[in-house]
């Protein structure tokens, strides 16, 4: 998390840290683990009030920013999500939020999404063999003034609780976008079960849906820069969300060091602890920084953002997993007990690390982009 | 002068106007591996020569010693104009050998503990060029454990007598002042009895020898000091309270590149960024096109670019007080960890030509001399083992080690049984 806050970051920061203290209690999130949308509608609305889904909405739509930043003030709700682990489609809602304000779509669609009595979610990602980052095999076809959507998204997240569907395909050789009511004749829905406890996805199946050409965000086949965009989008809040998670698990794991004695010592004591614990210290000092960094150059469009961001996921994807391992090992037996907390950050970090690309096809794409910088010698 | 500060946007402007007129572009070979011994000395002495050139440039055109305070010869201004000086700096020369330790952490215990007259005196010199310094701090009887130095301080009358030995310092052959951690007093603990002295290296008195390294290089010097007279007046700080001046002494050594006195250009850490030269070494092995070297790549990336954002957010958690500045071992320990990977990384790209090359190999050649050396890294300015204790039992406030010497008199603490060197 950002190293000094304003006053008025500070405070929008806390009021949402303080509603999750009394909204998603440990308690409650192992209540909703077998709730089958993972997180409950006033829930969702009272956070939308708090600001939760107006931050990536430019002003004419409704949206408000705390600092010149609206992406950076919403790493602050990201990671106090991360640090309750808390339920609800924050990236996904934001996303789409985001997109929709970006393409002037329809402020009717905006407003539902911005006080909470709505849902959207981003239709993306696709199952193995085109679980890539880059490979999108889903098709949208023009027919007249219609398109036809054709082929199957996962993992997509709270599908069943949305109203809209943003949908990335391809119309021949370029990429489309369009939003879909999730009503619509054609689109079917399989749960997904996952490693999370309140984060709910699903299969989601296109049989020639049909929408009118009017659905398109931006234009047909020239929608590559926007999903560059949103995908930036989505991998800052799912970074900012993994550390605050790998922050509250640090913390739990020294206090657990200072005061379980074996042999007549607290853990804290052993050296070998000790430089396990610096470790540690090290990878979540260099994941905030690379978190906020890779923030403020998306928000700001600087010519190194796909960069910073990829570098961010490949680090925080593996050493924020890496760490909240090393906490299961630090405390023993009860780190792999459902009863201990430590598993509710967990999850959350293994389920950051592999959404939007594991963190060896981001080295990948970090590849692909020192190539595009060096010219041939 | 105004007391107004002068603007960012003002100072960068005067800093781009000077770089582009004054400075010499880098090229990316001649940063390509700070481990290599490539240079003969005379190219050694003439890149020496040419970078105190640079900074008294730098000195004359009002960008030497960015947050060192005016009366010292310094611009006063604040580590945000560090920051745009280093910004302007991406691609171009500047003063390397002067910043690590001559601008922290030497000048920076001189600003600290200095009296009036040593500052005057040797600060303005230091930000001309004409005096780069070394640590005396290490000893061949104690690696870590500088405190447990056996360099002995006597004084007579007004003068103080000098014996003992110090070792990795590096340039000392071309270098012109030294600090130096001494043991005054026998009869106390370990810490209680040390003092800080300065010297100027060319000394009757003291000789230098270099070390060669298992790659050929002959940068490190050891020194041995024989009936060394100085005066009182070298001496900084009190008599046997050097512990307060060498904790942090210490402490500006590890803040290393993080310290707003060091000028650092971006982007230009060792080997002009490390994903840019891993793609050379893979292009020169025709891997591009591997998945696994192109992960390679980007791993390396990966850790220069997140080691970046560390020393800035390091950097400025400290300046703002939002840091302990023990959290500057965090910074130590990463580097260590992030070199030691990426060396290992050059030699597994390079393949069989990193151990075996001829003249042709080109980016292949050599990267395993970089990998015998790796360890340097983790070694080298505090081990990083060091930094794992600072931060366990300085920043997360963890139970210290058991420090046996702490309570006895220095001269009855166990010592290792042969003093190597």
């Amino acid at each position: 998390m950002l190293l000094e806050l304003s006053s008025e970051q500070e405070f929008f920061r806390d009021t949402t840290a303080r509603f999750l203290d009394d909204n998603a209690q440990v308690a409650e999130l192992r209540r909703l683990r077998d709730d089958p949308a993972g997180f409950g509608r006033n829930y969702w609305r009272r956070g939308a009030e708090l600001g939760w889904t107006s931050l990536l909405v430019s002003e004419r739509d409704g949206g408000v920013a705390i600092s010149s930043s609206g992406l950076v003030d919403l790493t602050l709700i990201a990671h106090e999500f991360g640090r309750h682990a808390a339920p609800g489609p924050l990236v996904s809602t934001n996303v789409v939020a985001g997109a929709l304000s970006a393409a002037g779509a329809d402020q009717d669609l905006i407003a539902g999404l911005l006080d909470g009595s709505s849902i959207g979610t981003w239709c993306f990602s696709e199952g193995a063999p085109h679980d890539g980052l880059d490979d999108i095999a889903f098709d949208i076809a023009v027919e007249g003034d219609e398109l036809v959507l054709n082929g199957v998204k996962r993992p997509v997240e709270s599908a069943s609780e949305a109203s809209q569907l943003l949908v990335t395909g391809r119309t021949g050789g370029g990429l489309t976008q369009v939003i879909v009511p999730a009503a619509a004749k054609g689109i079917s829905l399989r749960p997904m079960r996952g490693v999370d406890l309140t984060m709910r996805f699903s299969v989601v199946r296109f049989d020639d849906v049909r929408v009118p050409v009017a659905s398109v965000l931006g234009r047909v086949g020239e929608a590559a820069a926007d999903v560059e965009r949103q995908l930036q989008h989505a991998l800052v809040l799912l970074n900012a969300e993994a550390v605050g998670a790998m922050q509250r698990a640090f913390e739990m794991t020294v206090e657990w060091a200072f005061d379980r004695y074996s042999f007549g010592r607290p853990l804290a004591s052993y050296q070998a602890l000790k430089h396990r614990f610096a470790h540690m210290a090290t990878w979540l000092q260099a994941s905030h920084a690379i978190s906020d960094e890779a923030a403020r150059a998306v928000a700001e469009r600087t010519p190194d953002a796909a960069e910073l961001v990829s570098a961010a996921k490949a680090y925080i994807g593996e050493y924020g997993a890496e760490l909240l391992q090393e906490c299961v090992q630090l405390h023993g037996g009860i780190g792999v007990t459902f009863e201990h907390d430590l598993h509710l950050f967990l999850r959350r970090v293994t389920l950051a690390r592999a959404l939007f690309g594991t963190p060896a096809e981001h080295r990948r794409r970090l590849a692909d982009l020192v190539a595009q910088k060096e010219v041939p010698s | 002068m105004s007391d107004e500060v002068e603007s960012l946007d003002g100072f960068r402007e005067r800093a781009r106007v000077f770089i582009r007129a004054s400075l010499r572009p880098v090229t990316r070979r001649t940063v390509a591996s700070a481990l290599r011994a490539n240079r003969t000395d005379e190219e050694e002495l003439a890149d020496v020569a040419r970078e105190r050139e640079v900074q008294r440039m730098m000195f004359d055109a009002g960008l030497a010693g960015i947050c060192v305070p005016r009366e010292y010869g310094g611009q006063g201004l604040t580590p945000a104009h560090q920051r745009v000086l280093n910004a302007e700096l991406r691609g171009y020369e500047y003063p390397t050998r002067a910043q690590v330790p001559t601008f922290t952490p030497c000048l920076a215990v001189l600003l600290e503990f200095g009296s009036e007259a040593q500052r005057r005196r040797h600060v303005p010199a230091i930000l001309k060029g004409e005096e780069l310094w070394m640590q005396f701090l290490s000893e061949p009887s104690c690696g870590s454990d500088v405190a447990g130095a056996l360099t002995s301080a006597v004084r007579d009358g007004d003068e103080w007598v000098l014996n003992g030995s110090k070792v990795w310092t590096t340039g000392a052959w071309w270098s012109d002042w030294g600090l130096c951690l001494a043991r005054t007093n026998w009869d106390v603990s370990k810490h209680s009895g040390l003092t800080v002295f300065m010297f100027p290296i060319k000394s009757p008195g003291i000789e230098v020898r270099r070390i060669e390294m298992l790659n050929g290089s002959k940068e490190f010097c050891q020194e041995f000091l024989t009936d060394l007279r100085i005066p009182d007046s070298y001496r900084i700080g009190g008599v046997d309270t050097g512990w307060t001046v060498g904790s942090r002494w210490m402490f500006h050594e590890r803040m290393s590149r993080n310290s707003p006195l060091v000028t650092m250009p971006e982007g230009t850490t060792r080997a002009g960024g490390a994903g840019a030269t891993m793609h050379a070494i893979a292009r020169a092995a025709g891997r591009l096109a591997d998945p696994g070297a192109r992960e390679l790549i980007g791993e390396a990336q990966t850790l220069q670019l997140v080691g970046e954002a560390l020393r800035r957010r390091i950097g400025q958690g400290i300046t703002t007080r939002t840091m302990s500045d023990q959290s500057s071992a965090i910074g130590r320990l990463f580097v260590g960890l992030a070199e030691t990977r990426r060396a290992t990384i050059a030699f597994e790209l390079a393949g069989s030509a990193g151990a075996t090359w001829i003249d042709d190999d080109g980016d292949l050649a050599e990267w395993g001399i970089d990998f015998l050396m790796r360890q340097a890294m983790c070694i080298g300015g505090g081990t990083t083992e060091m930094a794992a204790n600072v931060i366990s039992e300085r920043v997360l406030g963890m139970p210290r080690e058991a420090t046996p010497d702490r309570d006895l008199p220095f001269r009855d603490v166990p010592r290792s049984r042969t003093a190597p060197g």
